[in-house]
């Protein structure tokens, strides 16, 4: 495998790490409204974060990625590839990380927004002040794990042309007959992102369990 | 005199079960009152229901002159006067002591950050808690968790405290910082409902002790014939087991 063909690949590995980028960013924009509206007392906000959460939980990320892709410019939307790739990820984050924090938002405990009521404070002071934050340390080993999980994930725009990390994997096979090499690289390259990400990840449970048993 | 607290035919239900009934009480300006009975006799529902924790189905309660409805306008004006602790203390655990402090005092009373902590900083000293005020609650006693939630109660300068069981999560050797704080407000005037089965304090502080069972108010007098000569049956049989505990 020659310099050229390692550039190829490279250039996979930055569109691997733009399209993580960009669903986490937009999963966690869009996975906040998602969470909020899910743990919202009126059901007008409620049930729609249900059936967005359900949709996108209960379909393959795949499907979803082809709903984009091909969807999308049927109803107007002309997108680029890497577009209509960044909307499926990001509504497929925002459905993930929107669940995770629900289930973070109401694992604080009850009198921690009691106690803000009584002092007077407010809804969205009471949120922001004082439940996500503390819903927000209480999620992260799962946030940290659908990160790499997403990363993992957007191998799968490959199905729609796209040239990320494990496609330019395939090319390269493909020209230069060596696929062990090649995805032998490959495979370091998603391990050397992931498994740091992992490794924290279970730190930060490991330390909240000691934090939990004090 | 004026009366700070008063809640009249109040009745609750928690579902099917009726929690509260017909519960009557007026408090006095500067009155400290005390609150016992058995587990599940309504203790916490009623003084919760006094900031609206708790709705109610009927009756009527006014907090310092202030009807409270379920507006959110009369909820905020009864809770800007009226300051509660808890038994499990609830700080917040991401803040430290002193952020613990000004984060009301700054997003409803509206005052500057050096307003604020300037507050915050006289009631904790008030609490014997100042050179604790950059800590996060998880460093701190329990008896320490409680007076800086005592302290943050204040720091909203309420005109009545409601305590429900302060003491009861602590550690033997720590209740005594809490109840001798408890005891200096009562002493600087404080209208003030207690929870709690510390009958040392009560005959200390209380103008009145309440007791109740089964969500109704069975019996109230001033502590010394309270504890002296309860009249009813149940009265005598609660007594007698927390005094047996003691
Ligand atoms: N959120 C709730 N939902 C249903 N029932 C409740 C709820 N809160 C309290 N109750 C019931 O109402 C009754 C009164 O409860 P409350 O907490 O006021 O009692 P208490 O006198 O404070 O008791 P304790 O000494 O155990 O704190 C109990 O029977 C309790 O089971
Ligand atoms: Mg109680």
């Amino acid at each position: 495998m020659g310099i050229q063909e390692f550039t190829y690949l490279l250039q996979g590995l930055a569109w691997t790490l733009f399209l993580t980028a960009i669903g986490f960013a937009g999963g966690i924009f869009f996975g906040l409204v998602v969470a909020l509206m899910r743990v919202s007392p009126s059901a007008w906000l409620r049930v729609p974060a249900i059936c967005w959460i359900g949709l996108f939980q209960g379909t393959p990320l795949l499907m979803q990625l082809f709903v984009a892709y091909f969807g999308l410019p049927l109803i107007g939307f002309d997108l680029p590839a890497w577009g209509a790739v960044s909307v499926a990820l990001t509504a497929h984050a925002s459905a993930f990380l929107g669940e995770i924090w629900r289930g973070a938002i109401q694992a604080v405990p009850k009198g921690q927004s009691e106690a803000a009521q009584a002092l007077g404070l407010h809804g969205v002071s009471r949120m922001f002040d004082v439940v996500l934050p503390q819903a927000f340390k209480l999620s992260l080993p799962a946030t940290v794990g659908f990160l790499v999980q997403l990363l993992k994930g957007t191998s799968l725009a490959a199905i729609v042309g796209f040239i990320e990390l494990a496609r330019a994997g395939t090319i390269v096979s493909n020209q230069i007959y060596r696929p062990l090499l090649v995805f032998g690289v490959v495979g370091a390259m998603y391990f050397a992102m992931c498994w740091p990400l992992s490794l924290w990840g279970r730190t930060l449970e490991r330390r909240m369990a000691a934090g939990q048993a004090k | 005199m004026a009366s700070m607290i008063e809640m009249q035919h109040i009745e609750k239900y928690y579902g099917a079960f009726h929690a509260l009934k017909n519960i009557n009480l007026t408090v006095a300006k500067g009155e400290k009152i005390v609150l016992c009975g058995p587990s599940g006799s309504g203790k916490s529902t009623l003084i919760r229901c006094i900031n609206h924790l708790e709705t109610i189905k009927s009756g009527e309660i006014v907090v310092a002159g202030h009807r409270l409805n379920d507006s959110q306008k009369a909820v905020d004006a009864v809770r800007r006067e009226v300051g509660m602790v808890f038994q499990q203390f609830n700080l917040f655990p991401h803040k430290t002591v002193l952020e613990n402090c000004i984060l009301a005092p700054m997003r409803v009373r509206k005052l500057s950050r050096s307003e604020a902590e300037a507050t915050a900083r006289k009631y904790l000293e008030r609490v014997r808690i100042g050179d604790q005020a950059e800590k996060y609650p998880a460093q701190l006693s329990g008896g320490q968790q409680q007076r800086v939630a005592i302290a943050r109660a204040l720091c909203m300068e309420p005109k009545a405290m409601l305590f429900d069981e302060p003491t009861s999560a602590l550690d033997p050797e720590m209740v005594k910082e809490v109840l001798d704080t408890m005891v200096s407000l009562a002493r600087d005037g404080m209208t003030m409902i207690c929870v709690t089965h510390e009958m040392g304090f009560a005959r200390q502080v209380a103008d009145r002790v309440i007791f109740m069972a089964d969500g109704q108010i069975v019996e109230e007098n001033d502590p010394e014939s309270f504890f002296s000569a309860p009249k009813h049956e149940r009265t005598r049989a609660f007594l007698g087991e927390i005094l047996a505990h003691h």
